[in-house]
């Protein structure tokens, strides 16, 4: 049993998913999902143990040894993956009843439960498998699964929303496809442990540089890298709430971790960085990202997509973390992931709860809030301040890194830029607040209250981890700094 | 109880009762008791730390590290346990007087507020206890959180407006240059708790030292050094009991509290003595001190007038750290209790005159003194120990300010003081003069003009804290001995001379 986890890890939410299509009612689908999420949560946190107790995991498919068959392989970097993707799932199920049961239309719940299964299987399935091309399936199965929850969505515009991630998302996995087949035409191998190993005798370095970048736009457009974003804003704020918190909290961290592992594990730091300018490039677009981004979010009516923007500016710390490529740098974008997945996981939940009762998330019709819905918007703020990175929260650690990493390689300016994007921060989270706080409740807002705990809950449960790791670290920034070690090998 | 025990009691009991508040929302009289009860517990708790630090224990948590090199750990030092005593003293009259003021104002949404200045004294005594920088941010910040809603109170379109200022200048100044500020001292020294003689001694050149000390003394925006001073009269749209206790004692007292401590503990007085890094801080403070005087003499509101004080007599503190000269030190801590005592007792008043008669403007209070004698009459003592003249408290800090001025080469300071006296007498005795002196415009000469004071609750709290300025003329030498015992890793040679001095007076 033990030494099928690995398999189990995805199989459990692809076999869960058929079970679900053939559901009647919705109840019974998001029972069967809520039970599927929990398992592979379990599943999760029994790979890391045993991860960081024997080194990692290799498994081979179906018997097949690698390089010719498919293999899992499981370090500290993906299973510190694992274990955020399937924990957020688990988390938020409970969530997802009232959410969905309002926001979906009855006969369809058990097709929005499939494809969240779906989709929890595909970013399972990309975290956990150690062959480029198996990879590609499991980003198309996660991404088909994330166009239909996006297109569910009650406005109309979703389904143009879903429409235009469509396109880009395909753009991106083609590119994905082709950098993979310079690679195989180079290496003659799919599996990443064996093509990094042929690297080092490959003469073609052409076609190899050429590879990289296809892999590296290609998973750009997947993890929303500026200027390449334009997609995730109108998917964030057009998709049901529940698929929202999901995508946010989990989708482009599973991109952001591909092109991790394709830059240190693959191609290797010492090809990436010093060979090639990867590193002044995305540290342009990622301090871009990180002020154009926020201020776009100021701007913003709808507060979902106002946080949306705001994930394309926190997307850039996680990048300008690994283009800071040292130890600091790197341990800050990884912990990053974690950090910015609960945070965004603890607003869109929030936010869906105040969706759930007035049935709008304009800010003009947040007035007041507050007041109403207190414990639910205490969740809000205690996002807001992860985000704006104060000490005592994930946010701060995350910054902490950077900021360091920035100084140790010299370009002090960088820590200035980190700390007044944050600022921006400070403006689109108080904008929200104010009204929230400050502006006496009228209308839909009167009525209003704080949702029921099945709903609360999940809020409470991300609030308070934002809380307790941004104050004991050993797990998030202890795994993050012990991987960031280990990618950055390459360099020394 | 073991000192370490006390120390986080210190801070969890006011947090205890932030919880407990909103569940007596519907029963004032429980909610208030709850305050109330937390304030004289916090108080014998911090006397209990002192008691034990008196005695000689050394006080101090285990630390937890949050990041390697980040640890969160509390201790006690004589400056912090000055800060600690005065806050805790002063939070139960301010509730008391919150009580009065809130109650007969019937302001709305009390609960959060009594909630929030819970949160607000629980991280002003992590501040008072911070064992190093780290620490001491945390609190920093989530003090500025927690005061925030306190200047928003009101909720209407000034109160949103000064909030907005409030919180981007004090985050601001705190993200854009302190938190950059204690990342590149914890890169630089390795560490970033708090050591007699400095951390940063002998590890950087002195541009590099008069830089990193720039961004502190402008970082730690809540020193209100200007030009990042901004902030303070826009948060006198709060409630007078915030502008009483938060902004004329905790949030005020915690900026340059924490600047005594980066001087003395981080960059080491003998260190900036060496290496001048500081004179330049003396002008800018020097010049805060004048100019925000000079600005108070034109303000007609009596809160803002009180506000633009305020930055002056922090610009004393700061000098003091400026100067780096010990009894230039002790002068600075003097100062932080003596304004205190002062300025709470000013912005007492300023809240009773708006309770009882709902006026705001100097202009309008002429003749104020014969309706509420008992309040102009603390009004007197509060304007007097500020000014610095005896028999009242500041008198001292202002002494030993001078003295270490002297000690380190600026005598020129002397004459700023005078100045600065002079014109602080300038802006708060007229009020005083035609308070009593002259008679209300409403009635006519000759006529005896009904006496109409503050609710009980305010005018108590006004005699205790008015009562504290005449204790502090003659308990100085007992906080100037406490604070005597600094360790500020200098040679006994130099400790020698503030006992002397100390007892040649």
């Amino acid at each position: 049993m033990m030494t099928q986890l690995p398999a189990l890890q995805v199989v459990i939410p692809l076999l869960a998913s058929l079970f679900c299509a053939f559901m009647k009612r919705g109840t019974v689908a998001w029972a069967l999902s809520l039970v599927a999420s929990w398992a592979v949560l379990v599943v999760s946190i029994l790979i890391l143990q045993q991860v960081l107790e024997s080194g990692p995991i290799s498994y081979a498919m179906g018997g097949w040894e690698p390089p010719f068959g498919i293999e899992y392989y499981v370090d500290k970097l993906n299973a510190f993956v694992l274990l955020l993707v399937s924990g957020v799932g688990a988390i938020i199920m409970p969530f997802a009843k009232r959410s969905v049961g309002t926001e979906i239309h009855s006969t369809r719940q058990p097709y929005f439960y499939t494809m969240y299964l779906l989709c929890l299987c595909g970013l399972l399935g990309i975290a956990i498998t150690g062959d480029a091309f198996n990879i590609f399936v499991f980003l198309e199965v996660s991404s088909l699964a994330t166009y239909a929850m996006v297109a569910m969505g009650k406005d109309k515009r979703a389904l143009l929303a879903a429409f235009q991630y469509l396109i880009i998302g395909t753009i991106g996995a083609t590119f994905y496809v082709i950098g993979t087949g310079l690679l195989y035409t180079v290496t003659g191998s799919l599996n990443l442990v064996d093509i990094a190993g042929q690297l080092d005798s490959v003469n073609n370095t052409r076609a190899l540089v050429t590879s990289l970048a296809f892999l590296t736009v290609g998973i750009s457009l997947k993890l929303a890298l500026f200027p390449l974003h334009v997609w995730l804003p109108n998917a964030y704020a057009y998709a049901p709430s529940f698929a929202t918190v999901f995508l946010a909290a989990t989708a482009t961290k599973v991109a952001i971790y591909l092109l991790i592992r394709f830059f240190f594990s693959v191609f290797g730091a010492g090809l990436v960085f010093q060979s090639l300018p990867v590193s002044e490039i995305l540290l342009i677009l990622s301090v871009v990202a990180m002020f154009g981004a926020s201020i776009v979010a100021i701007f913003q009516e709808d507060i979902k997509r106002m946080l949306a923007y705001s994930s394309v500016a926190q997307i850039g710390y996680i990048t300008l973390g690994i283009a800071l490529a040292n130890s600091n740098g790197l341990s800050g974008g990884i912990v990053h992931i974690f950090n910015h997945a609960i945070m965004k996981a603890a607003f869109f939940l929030a936010l869906g709860a105040v969706f759930y009762r007035i049935g709008s998330v304009h800010i003009d019709h947040l007035a007041g809030i507050g007041r109403r819905m207190p414990i639910t918007m205490m969740g809000f703020v205690i996002a807001g301040m992860s985000i704006v990175g104060v000490p005592g929260t994930v946010g701060f650690i995350s910054k902490w890194y950077l900021a360091a990493g920035a100084f140790e390689n010299g370009q002090w300016w960088l820590v200035f830029a980190i700390m007044i994007s944050s600022l921006l921060a400070v403006i689109y989270v108080g904008r929200v607040v104010e009204v929230a706080w400050f502006r006496d409740p009228s209308g839909a807002t009167l009525e209003a209250r704080d949702p029921p705990p099945a709903m609360l809950l999940p809020i409470l449960i991300f609030c308070a981890a934002s809380i307790y790791f941004g104050i004991d670290t050993t797990l998030t920034a202890g795994i993050a700094s012990q991987a960031a070690e280990l990618l950055l090998g390459g360099l020394r | 109880m073991s000192g370490s025990d006390l120390l986080l009691i210190s801070i969890f009991l006011p947090l205890l009762a932030t919880l407990l508040i909103p569940m007596f929302d519907k029963w004032q009289n429980i909610r208030e008791a709850v305050t109330l009860t937390a304030a004289v517990l916090l108080l014998v708790t911090v006397v209990s730390i002192f008691a034990k630090f008196t005695a000689g224990e050394t006080i101090e948590t285990s630390s937890f590290e949050v990041l390697p090199g980040l640890p969160l750990a509390f201790d006690v030092e004589p400056l912090g346990m000055l800060f600690a005593l005065v806050a805790s003293v002063l939070w139960i009259v301010n509730s008391l007087y919150s009580i009065g003021y809130m109650r007969s104002h019937d302001e709305p949404r009390q609960t959060p507020f009594y909630m929030c200045f819970a949160v607000a004294l629980s991280s002003t005594m992590g501040i008072a206890f911070a064992s190093n920088l780290f620490t001491l941010f945390l609190f920093y910040e989530i003090l500025t959180l927690s005061t925030y809603p306190l200047v928003a109170h009101k909720a209407d379109e000034k109160a949103i407006n000064g909030g907005r200022i409030y919180l981007i200048m004090l985050l601001g100044t705190s993200m854009l240059l302190l938190l950059p500020a204690i990342i590149i001292t914890a890169v630089i020294a390795g560490t970033l708790d708090f050591a007699p003689g400095g951390i940063l001694a002998g590890k950087v050149d002195d541009t590099v030292l008069a830089l990193l000390l720039a961004l502190y003394a402008f970082g730690i925006g809540k020193a209100a050094v200007m030009p990042v001073h901004f902030w303070l009269p826009a948060a006198m749209v709060a409630p007078t009991p915030v502008s009483a206790l938060l902004h004329a004692v905790a949030v005020v007292k915690a900026g340059v509290f924490t600047v005594i401590k980066v001087v003395v503990y981080v960059f080491g007085i003998e260190n900036l003595t060496k290496t001048g890094a500081s004179d330049w801080l003396v002008f800018v403070a020097a010049f805060s001190l004048i100019t925000a005087s000079i600005v108070a003499l034109t303000r007609d509101n009596l809160k803002a007038r009180l506000a633009y004080s305020t930055v002056s007599q922090l610009a004393y503190v700061v000098l003091g750290a400026a100067l780096a000269s010990s009894a230039a030190i002790v002068g600075s801590g003097l100062q932080i209790v003596m304004h205190a005592a002062g300025k709470i007792t000013l912005f007492f008043c300023a809240g009773a005159i708006m309770v009882a008669t709902h006026k705001t403007e100097i202009s309008e209070m002429v003749g104020i003194g014969r309706r509420m004698p008992i309040t102009m009459g603390a009004f007197l003592i509060g304007s007097l120990s500020i000014i610095g003249l005896p028999p009242l408290g500041g008198v001292w800090s202002k002494w030993w300010l001078g003295v270490g001025a002297i000690d380190a080469g600026h005598e020129w300071i002397v004459a700023v003081l005078m100045i600065s006296s002079l014109l602080s007498a300038a802006y708060l005795l007229p009020i005083v003069a035609w308070g009593f002196l002259m008679s209300p415009p409403e009635s006519k000469p000759g006529d005896r003009v009904e006496v109409t004071e503050a609710p009980l609750a305010c005018v108590v709290s006004i005699c205790i804290t008015a009562g504290l300025c005449v204790m502090l003329f003659f308990g100085a030498n007992w906080v100037e001995s406490k604070l005597a015992t600094m360790d500020f890793g200098i040679q006994s040679g130099a400790t020698a001379l503030i006992e002397g001095e100390r007892h040649g007076r």
